[in-house]
């Protein structure tokens, strides 16, 4: 009977594997499935989005009058051709013949002024507020009327161009971009579908799966074992474990990661703390320690992706020196050091590595910083909401294709300005730069802007973070951008 | 009917005091449902205008009042993430997947411990039971995510008897789900398979040595006679009991389970929901599972009236 129980047990168990490895295998060659690590907005009217997971997928579906490329350059999209009058108050729009909606539908001057008075008229993009008119000339030409001129202008003509009168973008959206909205269930996945009509080049693969895996571990194991072929927004270690069958692009995050300090608390308000802080600090050795040698540094709120306003020599500003960090915190009444905590978000592991690496370096100098673990809810109500914090290691993305969502955050009367940073010069600094209408001019304000936070040491800036995408074999075609996208558009398999 | 009044009352008064407790917890901790949703880029402005759409502003206590209100009215409200959804609609599919899920580990449990830990008690040799016991504590002592990252390696990516994340919904194919859950419903099953087998034999052995034991060998019956009919009904009591705890936990270690094998179950959606802040989701989760370890415990003392003929009298005097 013992031995009869067993070997039922056993044959059951055999049984039930031999019946698990009948799995079948997933879709065709012309499919992909991208692991993301969240959902998106519930919202995907494009207007009203606002997470950046949920911009960087949709830029897919979307497409404005303008687009940014790979260089960083706005080139036309749903526009053929624009022209700027000499005064820079009239911007006249040539639309592109062919140009269609995943629904079928050409794309017509009223669609254009519809979406552009839409982003006006409600709030939705607060710098089309300087928009006096939009006029349709004819079924293919319109007229854009600004009340005061604006060098930044056309960054926001990236603003999606949707169907006029359609009711149902917040749940089926409709654009012209390379892939068509399909489907989605909440916190399982969404299916995007190649438009075969689209204007431009199409899309390489037929279909493309986002599939939503919270769990990092999880993540590494899906790909694995084979279900997702793609990720992007990996770490150097998740890659090495990936193994042979993966291929890795490396970018950057475009993110000012930092030690952001609480400059209205003391001791930080006291610029020689800042500074010992920075000299005390080696974000080369963070670099090499955590990030396996991956990542670039960054001495101010501006990332090298940026090129166009990224100043490379404040970089290494504050070289590291345990000496000089030493006096200036005797200096500055602090002979012994102090105690501080540093709040970290619990949902990104490379923080939380960074912070304790910076826990290890202020020892060097004295003082005995202690890692504070914060939810990210709770971290976006007290540090961000309530800016009652010591300081904090997270990382800053730019929102639009300017310096200025960068920077503006930093000005004293900014409602987002959680480091309570106060510099007259920097307020000046930015509000001549929002009068200044020479692109090359304007460009140097910000630069002096930048200068102005490492010279203060308003935080303690460590770098970009680098961003791994990993591929399965076979699979090519990833493009990078100076802002945060994901173009699946390039993606196919090699023949 | 009065034990059933009774269980009745029981179960009214743990939900009132879970999701009372679940309400002021949230209402404790700090974290906002419309900065979350909204992040770094957003003006004070909107996250203002969103808390006060999903009438955040409101008090704790006439927030807690609504929602009961709409609960007797079978109302949950719609989530706050997904705010074109409502909560009845986001959970349906999931709570069908946790079942399924838990079902299965369920019988893994059954099927394993019951003739194990009846063949373990009864098995005389010294070498088998220090194997046994050092198995059971090993078994015992490693975490349920744990085992879940092994059996991935071994079956998923070594063997590739599965694809880990490929999960196939019931509706479109019970055999393929059933095929898929199986891997994590042994990750669930196998830390209480090790306790349920040592409960048992202990249990077990016990009996054995009881004069009854004694008097049905004497009798002449076989051993395994012995062991499957008289002692295994003898300890029945105790094993019910103690499985209806098991059922109760099954969901807890699902939690965890769910995350690691990308099941989009209910435990998965809870933790997803916290991190959101997306309250009436957590709520009517947090419903859910008070009502399913209620109701675990329930049967499990239905089935013990129904085979102990002792505590059918008891209750009757």
């Amino acid at each position: 009977m013992k031995r009869k129980a067993f070997a039922m047990l056993l044959s059951f168990l055999v049984l039930a594997a031999m019946l698990a490895s009948c799995a079948g295998p997933k879709g065709g060659a012309d499919e992909i499935v991208f692991g993301i690590a969240q959902d998106l907005d519930d919202d995907l009217d494009p207007h009203k989005m606002i997470s950046a997971g949920t911009k960087e997928i949709m830029f897919n579906v979307f497409e404005g009058l303008l687009k940014p490329t790979t260089e960083g350059e706005l080139v036309p999209a749903v526009c053929e051709s624009y022209s700027v009058s000499e005064d820079r108050l009239s911007y006249t729009f040539i639309l592109r013949e062919g140009v269609k909606f995943h629904n079928g539908a050409e794309v017509k001057s009223d669609d254009v002024v519809y979406s552009i008075l839409r982003c006006r008229d409600e709030g939705l993009v607060p710098a089309f507020a300087i928009i006096s008119g939009v006029e349709k000339k004819d079924d293919k030409t319109v007229v854009i009327a600004l009340s005061e001129p604006s060098v930044e202008f056309a960054t926001y003509l990236t603003a999606a161009i949707i169907p006029a009168d359609y009711e149902m973008q917040s749940t089926q959206p409709v654009g012209t971009g390379p892939f068509k909205f399909v489907s989605r269930v909440a916190q399982d996945n969404i299916v995007l579908e190649r438009f075969d009509d689209y204007w431009g080049e199409k899309a390489g693969v037929a279909k493309v799966t986002l599939k939503i895996i919270e769990n990092a571990d999880s993540l590494v194991l899906s790909l694995q074992s084979g279900s997702v072929d793609i990720a992007s927004h990996l770490t150097a270690q998740q890659v090495a474990q990936l193994g042979d069958g993966f291929r890795a692009e490396t970018d950057t995050m475009k993110l000012v990661q930092a030690l952001y300090l609480n400059n209205a608390v003391k001791p930080f308000d006291d610029i020689r703390v800042r500074r010992a802080l920075s000299y005390a600090i080696d974000k080369h050795e963070i670099i090499d320690v955590v990030f396996g040698g991956y990542g670039s540094p960054i001495g101010s709120s501006m990332y090298p992706a940026f090129a166009k306003y990224y100043v490379p020599e404040l970089t290494d500003y504050y070289m590291h020196d345990v000496e000089k960090a030493k006096s200036l915190l005797s200096e500055a009444g602090y002979p012994n050091g102090f105690s501080m905590t540093i709040t970290v978000p619990s949902n990104y592991q490379p923080h939380i590595d960074t912070a304790t690496v910076i826990v290890n370096q202020l020892k060097a100098v004295g003082v005995t910083a202690e890692i504070k673990l914060v939810e990210w809810a709770s971290w976006l109500e007290d540090v961000y909401g309530n800016r009652d914090f010591e300081s904090t290691v997270v990382g800053f993305d730019a929102a639009q294709m300017t310096a200025r969502a960068l920077l503006e955050r930093f000005t004293s009367t900014h409602k987002r300005n959680f480091i309570n940073y106060s510099s007259e010069t920097y307020d000046a600094l930015f509000a001549k730069a929002m009068i200044t209408y020479d692109d090359a001019e304007q460009t140097e304000i910000y630069k002096q802007m930048e200068r102005e936070l490492t010279e203060n040491a308003a935080n303690v800036y460590i770098q970009d973070l680098a961003d791994l995408v990993a591929l399965r074999k076979g699979l090519t075609g990833v493009r990078f951008y100076p802002i945060d996208v994901i173009d699946l558009s390039g993606l196919h398999f090699e023949s | 009917m009065k034990f059933a009044a009774k269980k009745l009352a029981s179960l009214a008064l743990t939900m009132l005091i879970v999701t009372a407790m679940t309400f002021l917890a949230f209402s404790l901790i700090s974290g906002d449902p419309a900065s979350t949703m909204l992040g770094t880029n957003a003006a004070p402005e909107q996250v203002e205008a969103l808390r006060d759409e999903l009438g955040l502003n409101k008090p704790v206590h006439q927030r807690y009042f609504e929602w009961i209100k709409g609960f007797f009215t079978g109302d949950l409200g719609n989530s706050y993430k997904y705010r074109n959804q409502s909560v009845t609609s986001l959970i349906a599919p999931r709570l069908g997947v946790t079942l399924e899920l838990s079902a299965l580990s369920f019988v893994l449990i059954i099927l394993i411990s019951l003739p194990l830990g009846v063949i373990a008690a009864g098995a005389k040799s010294r070498f088998y039971s220090v194997f046994r016991s050092a198995l059971n504590r090993l078994c015992m002592a490693v975490p349920s995510f744990f085992i879940g990252l092994l059996v991935t390696w071994i079956f998923g990516i070594t063997l590739k008897w599965f694809s880990h994340g490929a999960f196939v919904p019931w509706s479109v194919s019970p055999a393929a789900s059933l095929l898929y859950l199986f891997y994590p419903a042994v990750c669930i099953a196998v830390p209480r398979i090790a306790m349920t087998v040592n409960m048992l034999s202990s249990t077990v052995e016990a009996e054995l040595k009881k004069d009854y034991a004694r008097t049905v060998r004497s009798r002449g019956a076989g051993s395994s006679r012995l062991l499957f009919v008289h002692i295994l009904k003898n300890s029945l009591t105790p094993i019910v009991t103690f499985l209806g705890q098991t059922a109760a936990e099954i969901i807890a270690a699902s939690v965890v389970i769910e995350q690691v094998f990308v099941v989009p179950g209910l435990g998965r959606f809870l933790v997803s929901s916290i991190s959101y802040r997306d309250y009436p989701v957590v709520e009517a989760i947090v419903v859910l599972l008070a009502l399913w370890v209620v109701l675990a415990s329930t049967a499990a003392d239905l089935i013990n009236f129904g085979v102990d003929p002792r505590l059918r009298r008891g209750a009757k005097g």
